[in-house]
């Protein structure tokens, strides 16, 4: 058995330990907002934070997470509150949506660690996460107003 | 020859004597031996360090070395510019993940978000270590572009290659991340030599003199 935190819910889940993260997030805990993309660390659809960090679930082993804190796209906020999913909510940043949870959680570590982003930043933070409708320019817009807005509220996560 | 044996039969002030020139000039060949020199004979002081000098073994040596570290197993995380290269061809990496301060990237890009502690299976997934990075940003130990003269020049100098003394330049050459450049995961070329084979040329270059080449 390995035991997990997602979310600040304890799991323990019979896994194999080479699992990749993203599966046990899936099919074992059952939280599908994370999603599949590339499978090979590629396109940043799978996103979650580990400790804090924007790892790519589909290469991360579920023995790496053990006794760490996962965090998810249903863990970003109590009540999709967060600024950035505000943000994205105002901006209609979506089309297909597919892409949205890894790009708001890639977002997430970089308004935590730069709550004030320049277009330069968020080029060097986001250029890791694909979107193959061509969101870009509402993604960057979103990020600068998640930032107004996380003066407001501050951002925790 | 027999005035000279008179001389030390003499006493033994003529044997203490004797004794401190020849402590004075074994002080003086051990000082020698714990300085390296380029080809133009300039002195580089390095500290618990005895070495043999034999520039030609030495530069010979580290024509293997340069092979090695020229690589793109080597060089690709040891690039000119801030970006890491990719790939046989090293081209820049895809994604554009940044150096930044520590050598481990930036933001939601940090190296170890997708370098796990080991090799990810699969052909050309992202190649794993526990300390995956590039140089910090205030020392980058640039190898790309560097010439055999130039890249010998800057892994002796502390002020260049991660405050390394001898001792440490010596340890180095089994490093976990040097030594991930022969596990580099599917779909990578391996170095032109063997590691064996790149730490015997790596130790002969130091031990001989560490001489840099001369172009």
């Amino acid at each position: 058995m390995i035991s997990l935190n997602v979310n600040d819910k304890n799991f323990e889940i019979d896994a194999d330990p080479d699992m990749p993260l993203l599966w046990a997030i899936r099919d074992l805990v059952g939280l599908t907002g994370t999603k599949f993309g590339c499978g090979v660390a590629q396109c940043g659809a799978c996103v979650v934070h580990l400790n804090g960090e924007a790892v790519r679930s589909c290469v991360t082993k579920v023995s790496r997470a053990q006794g760490q804190k996962v965090l998810t796209i249903e863990g970003l906020s109590n009540n999709n509150d967060h600024p950035l999913q505000i943000a994205w909510n105002e901006a209609n940043v979506p089309q297909c949506g597919y892409c949205h949870s890894g790009q708001i959680m890639s977002a997430a570590v970089l308004l935590r660690e730069k709550p004030n982003p320049t277009d330069e930043d968020i080029d060097q933070a986001m250029s890791g996460n694909i979107c193959r409708c061509g969101t870009y320019p509402r993604i960057r817009k979103a990020i600068h107003m998640a930032a107004e807005l996380s003066k407001k509220g501050g951002i925790t996560k | 020859m027999i005035t000279k044996l008179k001389h030390f039969t003499k006493g033994h002030k003529g044997i203490m004597r004797m004794a401190c020139t020849m402590a004075i000039i074994l002080s003086l060949v051990t000082l020698m031996a714990f300085a390296l020199h380029d080809d133009k004979g300039k002195v580089v002081p390095l500290t618990n360090f005895v070495t043999v000098k034999d520039s030609l073994a030495s530069v010979t040596a580290f024509k293997k070395v340069y092979r090695v570290l020229m690589s793109p197993r080597c060089m690709n995380c040891h690039p000119a510019g801030n970006i890491p290269l990719q790939g046989d061809d090293s081209h820049l990496h895809t994604m554009n993940p940044q150096r930044g301060i520590e050598g481990k990237g930036v933001f939601a890009m940090k190296c170890a978000n997708c370098h796990q502690p080991t090799n990810t299976p699969g052909k050309n997934t992202p190649p794993g270590n526990p300390n995956w990075h590039l140089p910090p940003a205030n020392m980058k130990m640039v190898f790309q572009g560097k010439t055999p003269y130039q890249l010998a020049k800057q892994l002796v100098d502390p002020k260049q290659n991660g405050n390394k003394d001898m001792k440490k330049l010596l340890e180095h050459a089994d490093d976990g991340l040097v030594l991930a450049g022969w596990n580099p995961g599917e779909g990578r070329t391996l170095p032109p030599i063997s590691h064996a084979e790149f730490k015997e040329a790596w130790t002969t270059w130091l031990n001989t003199g560490a001489y840099a080449p001369k172009k």
